[in-house]
């Protein structure tokens, strides 16, 4: 009797393992089940996620992973962040410990197609810099031959920058450490004469890690394109949408002018591109399985994609919208229409 | 009587009750059952790690092996460029893994002796400090004194531009320390050989003068005749190879100091945080193995009239050896195990070049399984070679 009961036992066990892992693509299910969306993040990048002195996270990639929570859960707050090095951030999405990676990854052919992620957009045009101590003398890239360099392992970085030299027919020493603080600690005590990494990532590291920051300048090369953005599993792809659309909400509300501010009276306007997207005229939430409100939820809590720029990276970092300024005013951010 | 044994005809055809009631069927059914369990259970992980891959569309294989690695590596024993296969770039982790490990285990086993000596000394304050020394480093989590290390030598050393030159051609700074190395020439390959003879040399006269003074009791100066040997032999090829003197001199060229040999900051802080650490963990080894020699061991050697030094080097040693051999091979396999802990100070070890091709490749399973084979190898090996040493050592006593 007590071997057939444990026995049972074992057999229900087994059969409920394998249906959890049957149903393990419905990323959506699972987060709609906890009421939370699991955000990898950065350890600690100013302006793209950092927790604050009051220990919550802030920046543009939290901003994304809250829109997604505003959107679909009807709260920005319902985020649990995990902070990844750039070493263990595909494998956390992968594995499923995260449902989103929203950690200045930069978008590549071999990420998107062999490691299985699906990108969902890009919040960041960013490119590949160097940050030198003043004291060096060096206003060019191209006078690097026979440095060191500090960079993070497992990043585009690291590939550019043996491209770049190999190219320039220069040669440098690598120096690799992953945890961006001892990274950068090597650096300002001087085990390298440079940091590389993205120019936002230098931009953050010059003005709230260095000793000095007037002691440190960026050189004007760029060597690399850096397209950054939020990224998904494969496997489940109404999450997929739930996410891209989301962040395209945000940048579509900055092109019509409407903000976290003005939100509800934009609901009376009479254009009918900001009644979509509103959910005035309804359609677009039903779509992406949402309530008519999904878009309207992200702006009001969360802001559009330029009041997230400006709160996190104008005033933290003193960086300019750049490459970021919407393609009306020059600049890349163009956002598929809602429609 | 039980009813089987009165059955007509005397013998019964067993049946499957009977068998299941047979002790050594029994036994081996089990064992069948144990490991049928275990295999299913593998199976189970494994197919369904191959469901979720195929599922998320994660390529997986071992091609990536053969693909371009693109990325440098700051040190490597092995020739080593960008250009160079993710195979090459595994290779030259597992070298400086070794590398590392080797020194660590030979410096550790040299530094916990002398400690664990010290600590049994009657000086006081030697033995007071060995103690400090064995319970503070002991007491500190490895990983914190990798970072310690770290954090002092490029904060301790200057700048390459201001170098700090203790002896002329020895520099000292903060990318690490940098020797002066001979141009190669063929004196240095006489001078290998003639090293080779003298050892060999050195190994026979030992022999001879073990085996004169088991006859006679007459001891001869083997450290002195020894070393005379080896110095001779290899200053004397160093003559007849021409007496080269042109040494490759580090200068500082541009960002950094070129030339002569350079030993980096992330391989010193390992191998000094590796070393201490483990020599504390030797130190109580070889004390609790001297420990363990019978007092009478000290007295009959007193009585034969044999120095203290001597009786320590010849009789008490020797015999502690025994003891102490298995929990000093448990301290290697520990030193091998946490030198890879040495990726969080940036040394190009084979989880740090793992990490990385993982992370280029996305072959995570693949990379893991690598490197996890590697280590149990080296500990395999590690551990080989001191059950063979052991064994040796054990016959000796007998």
């Amino acid at each position: 009797m007590k071997i057939k009961t444990i026995l049972a036992a074992g057999a229900m066990s087994v059969a409920a393992i394998a249906a959890n892992n049957a149903q393990a693509g419905a990323v959506l299910d699972g987060i709609k089940a906890k009421g939370f969306v699991q955000c990898g993040v950065n350890t600690g990048l100013p302006g793209f996620s950092a927790a604050n002195a009051e220990g919550k996270w802030e920046g543009i990639d939290v901003d994304v992973c809250r829109g997604i929570a505003a959107a679909l859960l009807g709260d920005a707050n319902k985020v649990q962040y995990t902070p990844l090095t750039a070493a263990q951030r595909f494998t956390a999405l992968q594995s499923g410990e995260i449902d989103i990676l929203s950690r200045n990854t930069t978008a590549t052919l071999t990420r998107d197609v062999k490691l299985g992620l699906t990108f969902l957009g890009i919040n960041y045009y960013d490119g590949q810099g160097f940050l030198i101590p003043k004291a060096l003398g060096v206003s060019s890239a191209t006078e690097l031959d026979g440095a060191t360099v500090c960079v993070e392992p497992g990043t585009t970085t690291e590939l550019n920058l043996a491209d770049y030299f190999r190219a320039k027919g220069m040669s440098f020493e690598p120096v690799v450490i992953e945890n961006i603080n001892e990274a950068t600690a090597a650096f300002f005590s001087g085990r390298c004469d440079v940091y590389t990494t993205d120019a936002s990532g230098l931009a953050s590291i010059r003005t709230t890690m260095a000793p000095n920051p007037d002691d440190y300048v960026i050189l004007p090369e760029i060597i690399s394109k850096e397209p950054l953005g939020p990224a998904v599993a494969q496997g489940d792809e109404q999450w997929a949408d739930i996410g891209r659309w989301a962040l395209a909400a945000m940048i579509e509300a900055e092109e019509y002018g409407v903000t976290s501010a003005n939100v509800d009276e934009m609901k009376s306007s009479t254009n009918p591109g900001i009644q979509r997207l509103l959910g005035v005229s309804p359609g677009m939430g039903e779509a992406l399985g949402l309530d008519e409100e999904w878009a309207y939820r992200i702006i009001k809590q969360v802001g559009n994609y330029g009041e997230s720029y400006e709160k996190n990276v104008t005033a933290k970092l003193g960086v300019e919208r750049g490459l970021n300024a919407l393609w009306t005013d020059g600049g890349l951010q163009y956002a598929w229409p809602v429609r | 009587m039980s009813k089987t044994q009165n059955a007509p005809g005397g013998v019964r055809s067993k049946t499957v009750v009977d068998y299941l009631n047979d002790e050594n069927v029994r036994a081996i059914l089990y064992q069948i059952i144990a490991i049928g369990l275990v295999i299913l259970a593998g199976w189970y992980l494994v197919s369904n790690t191959l469901v979720n891959l195929e599922r998320q569309n994660i390529s997986t294989g071992y091609g990536f092996l053969d693909l371009e690695a693109s990325f440098e590596i700051s040190e490597s024993m092995v020739q080593y460029s960008a250009q160079s296969s993710y195979a090459t770039a595994l290779l030259v982790g597992l070298l400086n893994t070794v590398k590392v490990s080797l020194l660590g285990i030979i410096l550790c086993t040299i530094i916990g002796t002398i400690f664990g000596i010290a600590r049994l000394s009657s000086n006081w304050i030697v033995r007071k400090l060995a103690t400090v020394y064995v319970e503070t480093f002991r007491n500190i989590p490895v990983l914190l004194q990798l970072f310690f290390w770290y954090a002092v030598i490029p904060n301790a050393f200057p700048h390459p531009r201001d170098a700090f030159e203790p002896l002329p051609g020895v520099l000292l700074t903060s990318r690490g320390m940098y020797m002066p190395v001979p141009v190669a020439d063929n004196a240095y390959t006489l001078m290998g050989i003639a090293a080779i003879i003298a050892i060999v040399a050195i190994f026979f006269i030992k022999k001879w003068a073990k085996k004169r003074q088991d006859e006679t009791g007459q001891p001869f100066p083997m450290f002195l005749v020894g070393t005379g040997i080896f110095v001779g032999l290899v200053f004397l090829a160093y003559l007849i190879g021409g007496a080269p003197t042109d040494m490759d001199m580090p200068e500082l060229k541009g960002f950094n100091i070129r030339g002569g040999y350079n030993i980096s900051p992330e391989f010193l802080a390992v191998l000094i945080g590796l070393t201490v650490y483990t020599s504390t963990y030797v130190a109580e080894v070889v004390r609790s193995g001297i420990q363990a020699v019978p007092n009478g061991q000290w007295e009959a050697a007193d009585s034969l009239g044999i120095k203290r030094s001597v009786a320590l080097r010849k009789v008490i040693l020797p015999q502690s050896m025994r003891v102490a051999i298995p929990p000093l091979t448990n301290q290697y396999l520990n030193l091998t195990k946490n030198s890879s802990l040495a990726v969080a100070v940036g040394y190009p070890d084979l989880v740090s070049v793992s990490n990385t091709t993982m992370n280029q490749t996305g072959q995570a399973i693949e990379a893991i399984s690598i490197f996890m084979s590697i280590y149990l190898g080296l500990s395999l090996l590690t551990s080989l070679f001191m059950n063979w040493f052991n064994k040796k050592m054990a016959l000796v006593e007998r």
